[in-house]
C-alpha cells in the first residue's frame, strides 16, 4: 500500500471539508435540528409511543440515517466529480497509485466526514430528546458500514455524472424519497399489510431498522437480515466501483 | 545514450472511431530534450497522455525506463512528471498546499526544503500562501510545473508549455528546461511553435495526422531537409537576368542589385558553380555571395506538404 499517496488524497479531501465547514457541518446540523423541533417536540408530543419508545426518540436513528445516506453520497460524489469537472483529476490518474488506493482515499474521506456528521447529529439530538443506546457497538458498526457503503455509491455517481444536474438527481429523486418512505418517521408495522409488503422492497428499510434496533432493541426487520442487506449493498457498490476502474469508464478515453 | 522511453506500434482509436495515433514507434534518449512538433490536432497530447497513463492505448507497448506503462505502471509513472496543456488547478488551494499534495500523491515523503527550492527556482516563493485563483495565467503555469517537479521525476513532459505565454515567461521557461536537463532530467515538450523546437531541442520528432513523419537530431534535420538560399549582391544593377541562366529559378530583386537562388541542400549538383560561372561569363560583377539555411518552419511546411502529396 502506498501510504503517502492515500494520505495525500485523504487529507486533501478532509481539508476541503474544513475549508467549507459552515456548509458541510452546520447546514445538516441545522436541518436535522428542525426535524427534531417539528416532528420530535411539536408533533411528537401528541403522538403515541412506538413499541414502548417515545416518538421523539423513535425518529432519532432514522434522522441520523437520513443524514448519513445523503451526506455520504453527496460528499463522495462531489469529491470525485469536482476534479473530473475541473480537470485536476489528470494528476491522480497519472500518479503511481492503484485504483484501490484512490478509492480508499476518496471513499475513506467521504465516509469519515459523514461519520463525524452522524455523531454530531447524535449529540445534537440529546439536546431535544431523552434516549439510551442499548447496543452501542452495533450502533457504531451500522454507522460506519452505512457511511462506507453509501460513500461507494456516491463515488459511482460522481464518476457517472457529467453535469451538476446528474450529481443531484440520485440523492434528490431516489435517496430522499426512499429514506422518507423507509420508516424514518414511522414503524412499518403501522402500515396496512399490503403496503408493508411493498415497503420491504425499499432497501433503506433494512438500514433504518437495523440502526434503530441498535438503539432500542426492537425492529421491524430481523437484525441479521438488516446486516445482511447492508453488506449486500456494500458488495454491490464495491463491485460497481471495481468495474468502473477496470474499464476506465468515463475516467480515461 | 540509453533509451528512457520506447514506444512501439502504439495506436489509439477513440471511442468515436477516430484514429488519433497510427502505429507510432518512438524512442527518447536519456538526458535529451526532445521536441514533438506538429500542428493542432496532430496527436501530440494524445501521445503524451497515453505514455502518462491518462489515455488507454488501443494497441502497442510503451516503456518508461524499462517499465511497461501498463503491467508495471507504478514504477513507470513514478519516473514521470507531467505538465498538461490545459491549466487545471484547484482554485481555493494555496500554492504550497497544491505542490505538497502532488509530492504526496506520487508516494514521496514530505520534503519541505525541496519544495521550497522548487518554488524559489520558479519565482513562486513569494506566492506560496496565495490561493491559486489569485494567480495570473503565467503563474499558474509555473505552479503546474512545480507540481510536476515536486516528486523529482526523471522524465518531464511539457505539453505546449509556452502556448499563450508572454515572451519573458517563455525565456524563463526555456532557461528552466535547460537547467533541468543539466541536472539529468529528460524532457519531452510538444509545441507547434517551430522556433521553440529549434531553440530548445536536441532532437525533433515531427507528428502530423497521428503519424510520426520523421525523427532526427535538430541539426541533422536542418541539414538533411533544409533548403538553402544563395544570395548574390551585384556591383551594378541589372534589368533582367541573362538568358543563359533561364534554366534556374533565380529571383532578381526590384532594385536589380540582388540575385537569389533557393536550392535543396541535399542535392549534389545544385548548380551554384554553373550560375556563378555564367554570371562571370556575362560580365556581371558581384560584391558578395552568401548562403543561408532555411528555418525549421520552411522545413516543416515542406514535410507536411510532402506527406499530404504522397497520401
Ligand atoms: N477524447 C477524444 N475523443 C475523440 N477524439 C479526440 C479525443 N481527444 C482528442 N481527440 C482528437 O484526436 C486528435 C488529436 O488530438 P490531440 O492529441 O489533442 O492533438 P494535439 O495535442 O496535437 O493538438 C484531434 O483530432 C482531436 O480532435
Ligand atoms: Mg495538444
Amino acid at each position: 500500500m502506498n501510504v503517502h499517496s492515500i494520505a495525500a488524497i485523504y487529507q486533501f479531501e478532509m481539508f476541503r471539508m474544513w475549508r467549507t465547514k459552515l456548509q458541510s457541518i452546520l447546514t445538516p446540523v441545522i436541518s436535522t435540528s428542525l426535524y427534531f423541533v417539528v416532528f420530535g417536540s411539536a408533533i411528537g408530543s401528541r403522538m403515541e409511543d412506538v413499541g414502548g419508545v417515545s416518538y421523539g426518540a423513535f425518529i432519532v436513528p432514522g434522522l441520523i440515517m437520513l443524514t448519513l445516506l445523503t451526506q455520504s453520497i453527496s460528499n463522495a460524489s462531489f469529491g470525485i466529480y469536482f476534479p473530473k469537472f475541473s480537470g485536476t483529476i489528470y494528476e491522480v490518474l497519472s500518479a503511481p497509485i492503484s485504483y484501490v488506493e484512490i478509492v480508499i482515499g476518496y471513499v475513506g474521506a467521504a465516509a469519515t466526514k459523514s461519520i463525524i456528521l452522524g455523531l454530531i447529529i447524535l449529540a445534537t439530538s440529546t439536546l431535544f430528546v431523552d434516549f439510551q443506546i442499548q447496543h452501542p457497538f452495533w450502533m457504531l458498526g451500522f454507522l460506519v458500514l452505512t457511511a462506507v457503503t453509501f460513500s461507494f455509491l456516491g463515488f459511482v455517481i460522481g464518476i457517472w455524472a457529467d453535469g451538476f444536474e446528474k450529481l443531484q438527481i440520485v440523492p434528490l429523486m431516489v435517496v430522499t424519497p426512499l429514506v422518507f418512505l423507509g420508516g424514518t418517521f414511522y414503524s412499518i408495522s403501522m402500515l396496512p399489510s399490503f403496503w408493508q409488503g411493498v415497503t420491504l422492497a425499499n432497501p433503506v428499510v433494512y438500514l433504518v431498522s437495523g440502526f434503530r434496533w441498535s438503539f432500542y432493541g426492537s425492529s421491524d426487520v430481523n437484525i441479521w437480515i438488516s446486516l445482511g442487506m447492508t453488506l449486500g449493498f456494500l458488495a454491490l457498490f464495491i463491485g460497481m466501483t471495481a468495474w468502473i476502474f477496470k474499464t476506465g469508464y468515463k475516467l480515461k478515453p | 545514450m540509453t533509451d528512457i522511453i520506447s514506444v512501439q506500434g502504439l495506436e489509439k482509436t477513440y471511442e468515436n472511431g477516430f484514429s488519433a495515433l497510427k502505429n507510432i514507434d518512438l524512442t527518447i534518449k536519456q538526458g535529451e530534450i526532445f521536441a514533438l512538433l506538429g500542428p493542432n490536432g496532430a496527436g501530440k497530447t494524445t501521445l503524451i497522455s497515453t505514455i502518462c497513463g491518462l489515455v488507454n492505448p488501443t494497441k502497442g507497448t510503451v516503456k518508461a525506463g524499462d517499465f511497461d506503462i501498463i503491467s508495471q505502471y507504478k514504477a513507470a509513472r513514478g519516473l514521470i512528471g507531467l505538465v498538461p496543456q490545459e491549466l487545471t488547478t484547484d482554485a481555493f488551494e494555496t500554492v504550497w498546499a497544491t505542490v505538497s499534495f502532488s509530492r504526496g500523491l506520487f508516494g514521496k515523503k514530505p520534503n519541505k526544503a525541496l519544495i521550497e527550492q522548487i518554488l524559489k527556482d520558479l519565482s513562486l516563493w513569494d506566492k506560496r500562501n496565495n490561493q491559486l485563483r489569485q494567480l495570473s495565467g503565467g503563474m499558474k503555469r509555473r505552479v503546474m510545473i512545480a507540481k510536476a517537479l515536486s516528486h523529482e521525476p526523471q522524465i518531464l513532459f511539457l505539453d505546449e508549455p509556452t502556448a499563450g505565454v508572454d515572451v519573458e515567461l517563455r525565456r524563463d521557461m526555456w532557461a528552466l528546461v535547460r537547467k533541468l536537463r543539466d541536472n539529468g532530467v529528460t524532457i519531452i515538450l510538444t509545441t507547434h511553435y517551430i522556433e521553440e523546437a529549434e531553440e530548445m531541442a536536441d532532437r525533433i520528432g515531427v507528428i502530423n495526422g497521428g503519424e510520426i513523419i520523421l525523427v532526427d537530431d535538430k541539426d541533422a534535420l536542418m541539414k538533411r531537409l533544409g533548403r538553402k538560399t544563395l544570395t548574390i549582391s551585384l556591383y551594378k544593377a541589372i534589368e533582367d537576368l541573362p538568358i543563359s541562366l533561364a534554366d534556374y529559378p533565380l529571383q532578381l530583386s526590384d532594385d536589380g542589385l540582388t540575385v537569389s537562388y533557393e536550392f535543396d541542400a541535399q542535392q549534389e549538383h545544385n548548380g551554384i558553380s554553373h550560375i556563378i560561372a555564367n554570371l562571370q561569363a556575362e560580365g556581371i560583377e558581384f560584391t558578395d555571395i552568401q548562403t543561408q539555411e532555411s528555418s525549421l518552419e520552411d522545413i516543416f511546411v515542406n514535410l507536411v506538404h510532402q506527406k499530404d502529396d504522397a497520401a
